[in-house]
């Protein structure tokens, strides 16, 4: 089909979303939390090893601990939807798939980030 | 759209071979895209032995000595032959740069090869259509926007804010760092590429400019902006030595500080 519209009429197309900013500062921000976080949770990771299961449960019920894994495991999984988001609508450009997957991206991220939470949760207030 | 192989009707097939005349004292090779719309060839890379003695030292002459001694079928843009017009940016030996100002000597490897720029529709051989590039400037509306009534001489600037549009103003609108970037290979039907958005930058922090918040909410968008992920192509190729990539980071600050 041969289009009559102007240049300058597709290249504006919608206009603006007027939104951005603030995924953008929060993915930022979300980067710099994580570093603290993962070199907490590496050396959190190494003590365990060295420990038996209920040396590792004594551990996850000490208040700090179950606090910052928590924190750990939020934001991981809050990055890496806001991350995968954007790789989806970089290379996938059909309504239908991009829609499809930016919804699976969510809903996964969203489950295995509060599978995780829960699983830290139940040990930490004594379910374990 | 990304498209990782190409569709069958655009992929490069061998072309012809142009030897070098007899009697040539210093012969290079030159691969050169071709492309005819109006035939029912795919593109081809015809080859071109070219006596490099026989003309001037940058690519630019070189294909001007094709098209007088060789093959006049050939199509480029130029006009300037000095860096100032913009218009014969191509890619030469994989990097988007401007023919006239590139020496063929300066280009790694031992044939050059020569193709229009990347990921453009191809009016002919080495000629790209850049309507969509211009559409998106235009689109900026690159002109100084006030409301104060016009002063009786002129808008005064001082010497330190004149000085924020170095490194800006000198862009020629040549393409070279659009068409090298990846997220505008992709996405160019909404991300604005890095020279408009270059120029965007070059108004936003224009002293005299009474629109910047107008601008600014032009521009807040998923795709119009943020679809540049600092992948830096523009800074590495732009024949001007200028920086598109910190001048995008500029407005993303621009945009950040707006809300904190």
């Amino acid at each position: 089909m041969v289009s009559y519209r102007t240049p300058l009429g597709r290249a504006r197309g919608l206009g603006s979303a007027k939104h951005g900013a603030t995924h953008w500062i929060a993915e930022r921000v979300s980067s710099i939390a994580l570093v603290p976080l993962v070199i907490w949770a590496i050396y959190g990771v190494l003590r365990l090893a060295s420990g038996d299961y209920g040396f590792a449960v004594h551990w996850i019920q000490d208040p700090l601990n179950a606090t910052l894994t928590v924190l750990t495991l939020a934001t991981s999984f809050w990055h890496m939807h806001s991350g995968m988001r954007v790789i989806v609508e970089d290379y996938i450009h059909k309504t239908l798939t991009k829609s499809g997957l930016l919804i699976i991206n969510l809903f996964v991220c969203g489950l295995a980030g509060a599978l995780a939470i829960f699983s830290v949760l139940k040990v930490a207030l004594g379910g374990a | 759209m990304v498209e990782l192989v190409l569709p069958k009707n655009s992929r490069v097939q061998k072309g012809h071979h142009h030897p070098a005349p007899e009697g040539a004292t210093r012969v290079k090779t030159f691969r050169v895209y071709r492309y005819d719309p109006e035939g029912t060839q795919n593109p081809s890379w015809d080859i071109y032995d070219v006596d490099v003695d026989a003309c001037g030292p940058m690519v630019l002459d070189v294909l001007i000595h094709i098209k007088n001694t060789m093959d006049p079928s050939l199509a480029f843009r130029r006009s300037c032959r000095e860096g100032v017009c913009g218009s014969c940016a191509m890619n030469i030996g994989g990097r988007n740069t401007l023919a006239c100002t590139h020496g063929w000597e300066e280009v790694p490897g031992k044939d050059v090869q020569v193709s229009p720029l990347p990921h453009m529709p191809v009016v002919k051989d080495l000629v790209p259509d850049l309507t969509q590039f211009y559409a998106q400037y235009a689109s900026i509306e690159p002109w100084l926007h006030t409301e104060t009534p016009e002063p009786q001489k002129e808008w005064l600037q001082s010497p330190q804010d004149r000085e924020k549009l170095d490194g800006l103003y000198e862009c020629i609108l040549c393409a070279c760092c659009t068409t090298s970037c990846p997220s505008y290979w992709w996405n160019q039907d909404k991300y604005l590429g890095p020279a408009t958005l270059l120029q965007s930058y070059r108004w936003l922090i224009d002293s005299r400019d009474e629109a910047t918040g107008e601008r600014l909410d032009a521009l807040e968008d998923p795709f119009k902006l943020y679809r540049c992920h600092t992948i830096m192509n523009c800074a590495q190729v732009c024949p001007k030595g200028l920086n598109p990539a910190k001048a995008i980071a500029e407005v993303k600050k621009m945009l950040a500080d707006r809300v904190v």
